[in-house]
């Protein structure tokens, strides 16, 4: 492939738009009320939407008749790049509403950047992404608010989320080898300097939904790398079953 | 405020696109709803270029299809394409497409300031599509669809969406 780190930048941006997709889908039914069942599954699709966007874009890199359904669906484990964050399970709901704050926090300053991309396709993308992110940004920092701030039970429950998930967020700014180029030809977003703005947005929220800022100095990453946690074998079996057990089927 | 920028299509090619609707807000033709970017005709092929409301929008392979469909009916061959930039806006919808919205039962989208207003409850500005009361709270972001918030009037009662703003 010519544009081998091209493509796998996309994948790295990507693949967390998808894991975090589908971990948003399997709340379909589930959702504590109606209402966010609904704007959780919302969620989903713009996720599926812009990930859509990028593997049609990466197909086309790759040629050799590849299709955005190949790269989403017929990867092996340790061909995802996706971050640890997304693929941790939806537990209770203020892990699902954590996972999703800090997540959209980096997503919105990614696609802010990523609007200055040298790459058309990219900054089309951003630019598309960026106003429903800012939804889901909007979203779950606000049910991280009114949990925080709430009772002492959704306070304690909300605090648990973010301790437990909080070892999962400095790989975010962790370069790839194929960030480092993609970085240096001008496509690419040096995620390691959207880390203080990170954390002073993510610090303001917490503050306001009187929740602690964990101290915790210990990290997890491997992700990018396709290193990932137990949990995503699980994800990809139920994400791929269809197409594994039904090769090239079509809805 | 944006301006819009003009989709370049042929005139001759309305009275078809005209009768193409949205398949999730069927009131709305293709053209009320701004996702047509360029419709021309080139040696007998009729070209197309649709842009997605939101990147996930299930509306939009259905909307290509009945393009196809429609002008395949009068013996035309189509090349539909999506493209993402410059990206869609609610600025888009058509004054005529925002009143049949509200007929529909649709509350259409405010300005961008008045709409985070709205959106974070900070201002009871949604009018209700039933009585008109502004005297409405908000039930939720998302609605039925990835375009709608939903909101409740507290005069009339009765729940309905609202479109939101998209810049
Ligand atoms: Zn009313």
């Amino acid at each position: 492939m010519k544009n081998e780190n091209l493509y796998n930048y996309i994948l790295g941006i990507a693949d967390n738009s998808l894991i975090l997709g589908q971990r948003l889908g399997e709340l379909c039914g589930h959702g504590p009320n109606l209402e966010t069942d609904i704007a959780l599954t919302n969620i989903s699709l713009d996720l599926f939407g812009q990930t859509r966007s990028y593997y049609q874009y990466a197909a086309q890199i790759s040629g050799g008749g590849k299709t955005e359904d190949d790269i989403a669906f017929l990867r092996m484990e340790r061909q995802y790049k996706n971050v640890l964050l997304v693929e941790q399970p939806n537990a209770h709901f203020g892990f699902v509403l954590g996972r999703q704050f800090l997540f959209d926090v980096y997503h919105l300053l990614l696609m802010e950047k990523l609007q200055s991309s040298s790459d058309e396709t990219l900054v089309a993308i951003a630019k598309k992404t960026i106003k429903e992110v800012s939804y889901h940004e909007r979203f779950s920092s606000d049910w991280v608010k009114r949990l925080g701030d709430g009772t002492d039970e959704s306070n304690k429950k909300m605090q648990e989320a973010i301790d437990g998930l909080w070892p999962y967020t400095d790989e975010l700014f962790q370069l790839t080898e194929a960030d480092r180029i993609m970085v240096s030809d001008g496509i690419g977003v040096d995620v390691s300097k959207l880390k203080k703005d990170y954390l002073k947005r993510v610090s303001e929220i917490l503050k306001e939904a009187t929740l602690k800022i964990p101290e915790s100095k210990y990290f997890q990453k491997g992700g990018k790398e396709g290193i990932h946690s137990e949990h995503m074998g699980y994800l990809l079996a139920d994400l791929q079953y269809m197409q594994r057990s039904y090769p090239n089927m079509k809805w | 405020m944006t301006i819009a920028i003009q989709p370049n299509i042929d005139k001759a090619l309305l009275p078809i696109l005209e009768t193409v609707s949205d398949p999730e807000i069927p009131v709305l033709t293709v053209l009320d709803l701004g996702v047509i970017r360029e419709a021309i005709e080139l040696e007998g092929i009729v070209q197309i270029k649709l842009t997605p409301t939101y990147s996930g929008c299930p509306a939009m392979d259905v909307i290509g299809d009945d393009l196809a469909k429609a002008f395949s009916e009068i013996g035309k061959e189509t090349n539909i394409q999506l493209v993402l930039a410059p990206a869609w806006t609610t600025d888009w919808i058509s004054k005529a497409g925002k009143l049949k919205m509200e007929a529909y039962g649709i509350a259409a989208p405010l300005e961008e300031t008045a709409d985070k207003d709205a959106l974070l409850g900070n201002a009871k500005i949604i009018k209700c599509t039933n009585c008109g009361s502004t005297n409405t709270h908000l039930v939720s972001q998302f609605g039925s669809t990835a375009c709608k918030a939903l909101f409740k009037c507290d005069d009339c009662q009765e729940p309905f969406d609202y479109f939101k703003c998209l810049k």
